[in-house]
């Protein structure tokens, strides 16, 4: 599970019925620094997020679990939203 | 199966319900020079896992799911061991 920023939300009337209903958000993954880091892409939101957040979510087949029909074909999901980061390193 | 540094802690009030009542962890994984590599990752933490600790870190949802003795949810990331040693055959030396 990673950690990323909400750049916005994705609008789409037209979608596979097992999302319908769904929030469909667009992230930055973001490194220790809360750097950009990595390719942007779009997740299943689980957890109302909003955008600007920082939010975990997870890739693979564990994302299309996130939701009640989990026979669908997400490969990313926000699963928490970041209230505070207690970094040990440096 | 990857060695990984605890390097922090996570605070999330909001959060999907697999993940409720979980210790949640930043770990970063080992790059080669053996130093965390900067990219963290939240994990579940099965073992009392603490600040600074090398641990085991399972990245696989299934096995996930086993750890946590119950059906596959949105979770892969679990730390499932605390590393006391590693003894490498290739240098000779062993590293904790």
């Amino acid at each position: 599970m990673q950690h990323a920023r909400v750049l916005g939300s994705v609008v789409a009337t037209r979608k596979i019925p097992a999302w319908h209903g769904q929030r469909l958000l667009w992230l930055q993954p973001v490194d220790r620094a809360g750097k950009p880091s990595g390719r942007k892409l779009v997740a299943l939101d689980t957890v109302s997020a909003a955008p600007g957040q920082a939010v975990f979510f997870v890739r693979g087949r564990e994302a299309a679990e996130a939701i009640g029909d989990s026979f669908n074909p997400a490969d990313a999901a926000i699963v928490a939203l970041v209230d505070r980061l207690e970094s040990w390193s440096e | 199966m990857k060695l990984a540094r605890v390097t922090g802690n996570v605070i999330a009030t909001v959060k999907h319900p697999a993940l409720a009542a979980q210790r949640l962890l930043l770990v970063e994984d080992e790059g080669a020079d053996g130093r965390p590599n900067g990219k963290p990752r939240l994990a579940l933490d099965r073992v009392d896992a603490g600040e600074g600790d090398r641990v085991l870190v399972l990245d696989e949802g299934n096995g996930a799911a086993q750890v946590l003795s119950r059906a596959r949810g949105p979770v892969r990331t679990v730390i499932v061991g605390v590393v006391d040693e590693v003894e490498s055959f290739a240098s000779g030396g062993s590293t904790s």
